[in-house]
């Protein structure tokens, strides 16, 4: 079944249509999209194949296919006969969306139980029929007085079963059932390779991107921006853009938008345009000072996670050796592929929005707030976007879309242009580390600290759920409500005395502003780790060790232990040449060492990144195929955010625009050669695989490059311009 | 406005613009295909790449009227699940995108190097794809299905 025929089945059992009326004999009527009804989670189809309704989403790393493999195994199926369904609010339930790298730890695991309870159920249903025991081979069922099938027994019809669900809405929703899922030791579909679904689509260019819906009368929109933070509208001048056929503003307190049927046009009457805005004069600090900036800056909330012993007192006592640094890491943006882009549509009191973001279910609850509509009346539908990687422009596209929808009587497109996506999307924390240890006349580290100050990760919310969060949300006047937090290095070095802690400072404009914050990829764990992982080199240094035998000195953890010992196995860490670094970080469970071999050139600043070596532990791997994929996409990108990637600002606004003065890593500067070892531990559920390895990316380059040069680069990015102004004044 | 007649994946088409619309927005709204993609308008990263006369070009940044009377090959148009593209077979076999809004740069840069230089070193393979982008961070995998596709061409 390809794309598009699934997609039309898809909606059939749980939305509405046309199942046969003979087919609903048994118990008809549509259960509700509760968490508490299993069909809510599970369908089987009248052919026997089952759907399964996932509530996360895929982001194109395989996601959906570590699902229908749990699905088919606890169903005993085969994976191919599971079609996982996502991303639609009228088909599956708000598990959270792609959030935390939580797709298989939280996602799964509510699935994995669903699909035991079907199974269970499919077992009574089918004894009641050919006797017991039963047993089930591809969905075909037998027991001692005959043959019977899924398709048979429900094939078509619902299951009209209750489930207990622990009424939570998003990542921790769960629920309870009386089966039993497998044990590790039985899987037969789990752990094997299978091959993503949305590769072939893409790659033949057979199917469309959310940029690719089009609906009959859609008027194309482009969102007008302002020049700087917090603006407000002097006047618009609509005779600005009376030539062009068919484009009109559409203007609302600060937020202004062109549209016109033709989507040139729509782009042309945007650069045409003529707005006079109120301005806020030099909202930024010179950006050369950003760094200092937070230094001194307020500090808004402080917490302290880990406190253990006395820090203070280990690092004041006499004769022992004091070792401190700091590390600085810039804005950075999402500058997803393409500019977000959606399209809404109301119809009859009703709004659909088709949508790239990765929390579509957070976009039905932003849209009908926005449009005070019950949220009955929004459905929100995920299509395949430009890129997702947290908090982007895409919540806003959708926002921004249902108002057009909702002003103009008419379906709208909204897609932005390039400096949407990387001036204006919402940025990633610039933070300045402090790091302290002292250590004693043996060589052991007595003291430990490490705190973290910079812009909150959650100036704006990781979804679009709420107007507030939203660009036009703020330009009509909602204030913003950000949130406090930030957070320390995962590990389990077990110094004696030792404290973790982080602090937040005030937005330099809480109001429509560029520089808000919110979560890209592995939210401040690139950014702690670049610190916290050097700083640990700079002790092994200081103590006379090897990075290495320093850090399983320390880590406490067996599993954090494993990992390391594995990457430095591999790499042949005890001989490679000069240039090699190491970095280590846990995160929710999953460990992650990587090493890594540079190249830097003293005459161009160029560091090349050339061989890297990951292990990697996430509990019990599902797909080792694409886990591995996965991995290599965190390396590429954390490498990109490590070598090059820092949003650039005047007084007055971004001056990231593009990806000219937004570079990222370029395929000259891709590795030679990614390996990766793989550690499976099947009695360990499974944690999340599509962040944890990016944060040990900067600190492991930042390490070799140490290595290589004798210099320290403890600043963020190591771009050609800062490295060799770092190595000229080294 | 003008009417500009050319050729998409084998078809004729016409459209009627004004001579300076990039190329992209009348293979994307006027002629209603799916690839390629909007990713910059500044001739940047790629996403919009077709080919023109068989040679790789940005639809964000040609005009229409550049195309006028020539062949323009899309992604779709350059190999299909029937009849697909050596590098086509290769990217389903490595599970290369990942978003895979960028696939069209990649692809057709690196078909047109293949049909001059089959046998492209892999330096010379990353000097011809400079300045595209890719967000996912799948250039390795990018690389390593380039290879595999040259295997099975030889």
């Amino acid at each position: 079944m390809d794309r598009r025929e699934f997609l039309k089945t898809s909606g059939g059992l749980v939305v509405s249509f046309a199942v046969p009326t003979e087919m609903l004999a048994q118990g008809a009527g549509k259960p509700s999209l509760v968490p508490n009804e299993l069909d809510s989670w599970i369908a089987v189809l009248p052919n026997g194949t089952v759907q399964a309704f996932f509530g996360k989403m895929d982001m194109g790393q395989g996601l959906d296919v570590a699902v229908a493999q749990i699905v088919a195994e606890e169903m005993d199926l085969g994976a191919d006969k599971v079609q996982v369904v996502m991303g639609d609010t009228a088909t599956s339930c708000n598990q959270g969306g792609a959030s935390g790298s939580t797709g298989v730890s939280n996602g799964a695991r509510l699935l994995r139980r669903a699909a035991a309870e079907a199974r269970r159920v499919l077992g009574e249903r089918a004894a009641e029929k050919v006797g017991t025991p039963v047993s089930v081979d591809d969905g075909m069922v037998t027991g001692p007085n005959g043959k019977t099938s899924y398709a048979e027994l429900v094939g078509g019809r619902y299951f009209h079963h209750q489930v207990e669900w622990n009424k939570q809405v998003g990542n921790p929703m769960d629920i309870k059932v009386p089966a039993k899922p497998k044990a590790p030791a039985e899987y037969k579909v789990v752990g094997k390779p299978a091959p993503r679904r949305d590769v072939a689509w893409k790659v033949y260019g057979t199917d469309g991107f959310v940029t690719d819906v089009r609906r009959k009368g859609m008027l194309h929109a482009r969102v007008i921006r302002p020049p700087r933070a917090a603006c407000k509208v002097k006047s618009v001048d609509a005779g600005s853009i009376k030539g062009i056929r068919g484009a009109r503003v559409i203007r609302e307190k600060d937020f202004v938008a062109v549209v016109a049927p033709k989507e040139w046009d729509a782009v042309r009457a945007a650069r045409a345009l003529r707005v006079e805005w109120d301005f806020l004069e030099a909202p930024f600090p010179p950006m050369a000072e950003l760094h200092q900036y937070i230094r001194g800056a307020q500090v808004v909330k402080r917490e302290e996670p880990v406190k253990k012993g006395d820090v203070a007192a280990a690092l004041a006592a006499p004769g022992n050796k004091l070792v401190q640094a700091e590390y600085e890491w810039p804005f950075q943006s999402h500058a997803s592929m393409g500019p977000a882009c959606a399209v809404a549509e109301i119809d009859k009191g009703s709004c659909t929005v088709w949508t790239g973001s990765q929390k579509p279910h957070f976009v039905r609850d932003g849209v009908a707030r926005l449009l005070d509509l019950p949220m009955d009346k929004v459905r929100a539908i995920w299509v395949a976007g430009p890129g997702s990687y947290g908090r982007n422009d895409a919540g806003d596209a959708a926002m921004d879309a249902a108002f057009l929808a909702k002003a103009t009587g008419k379906p709208v497109r909204v897609q932005g242009m390039r400096a949407d996506g990387t001036a204006w999307d919402p940025k990633g924390p610039a933070c300045v580390h402090r790091a302290r240890a002292a250590i004693d006349g043996s060589g052991k580290v007595v003291a430990y600290e490490f705190i973290s100050k910079g812009f909150s990760r959650q100036h704006i919310a990781t979804n679009e759920s709420q107007p507030a969060d939203s660009l036009i949300g703020q330009a009509m006047g909602v204030p913003p409500k950000p949130n406090q937090i930030f957070g320390t290095p995962e590990e389990s070095y077990g110094f004696d005395n030792k404290l973790l802690g982080w602090e937040t400072i005030p937005q330099f404009v809480e109001h429509c502003s560029p520089l808000r914050t919110s979560h890209l990829r592995d939210p401040v764990g690139p950014e702690i780790h670049f610190g916290s992982e050097q700083f640990i080199d700079e002790l092994a240094h200081a103590a006379g060790e090897d990075p290495v035998a320093f850090r399983l000195k320390y880590l406490t953890n067996p599993r954090h232990q494993a990992v390391i010992k594995a990457v430095a196995e591999k790499s042949g860490w005890a001989n490679l040449g000069r240039g090699k670094g190491i970095a280590f970080a846990d995160r929710n469970h999953t460990a992650v060492a990587v090493v890594v071999q540079v190249e830097v050139d003293r005459t161009s600043g160029r560091v090349w990144a050339r061989r890297f070596w990951v292990a990697h532990d996430c509990g019990l791997i599902i797909n080792p195929e694409i886990l591995r994929t996965t991995i290599e996409g965190n390396v590429v990108q954390g490498l990109s955010r490590t070598l090059f990637e820092e949003v650039k600002f005047d007084r007055d606004s971004v001056t990231s625009v593009d990806w000219a003065s937004y570079p990222i890593l370029d395929v000259a500067d891709a590795p030679e050669s990614i390996d990766v070892t793989l550690i499976d531990r099947p009695e360990i559920a499974p944690s999340g695989a599509g962040e944890p390895t990016i944060r040990c990316i900067p600190a492991a380059v930042a390490n070799a490059f140490f290595d290589a040069t004798g210099v320290r680069m403890r600043r963020a990015p190591l771009s050609p311009e800062y490295v060799k102004a770092a190595l000229s004044r080294a | 406005m003008a009417t500009y007649r050319f050729t998409v994946d084998g078809k004729s088409v016409s459209v009627d613009a004004q001579p300076d619309m990039p190329l992209l927005y009348a293979l994307r709204d006027d002629l209603a295909l799916k690839n390629p993609h909007f990713g910059c308008g500044l001739a940047q990263c790629g996403a919009c790449t077709v080919q023109l006369n068989g040679e790789p070009v940005r639809s964000c940044v040609m005009p229409v009227s550049a195309a006028a009377g020539k062949k323009v090959t899309t992604l779709a148009g350059l190999g299909t699940p029937e009849k697909p593209h050596p590098l086509q077979v290769a990217y389903v076999a490595e599970g290369v995108p990942q978003c895979g809004y960028c696939i069209n740069g990649w692809i057709m840069t690196a078909a047109a190097v293949l049909e001059k230089n089959p046998k492209a070193t892999d330096a010379q393979m990353r000097d011809a794809l400079a300045g595209l982008k890719c967000r996912c961070g799948t250039h390795t995998a990018i690389l390593r299905a380039i290879k595999r596709a040259q295997s099975s061409m030889v």
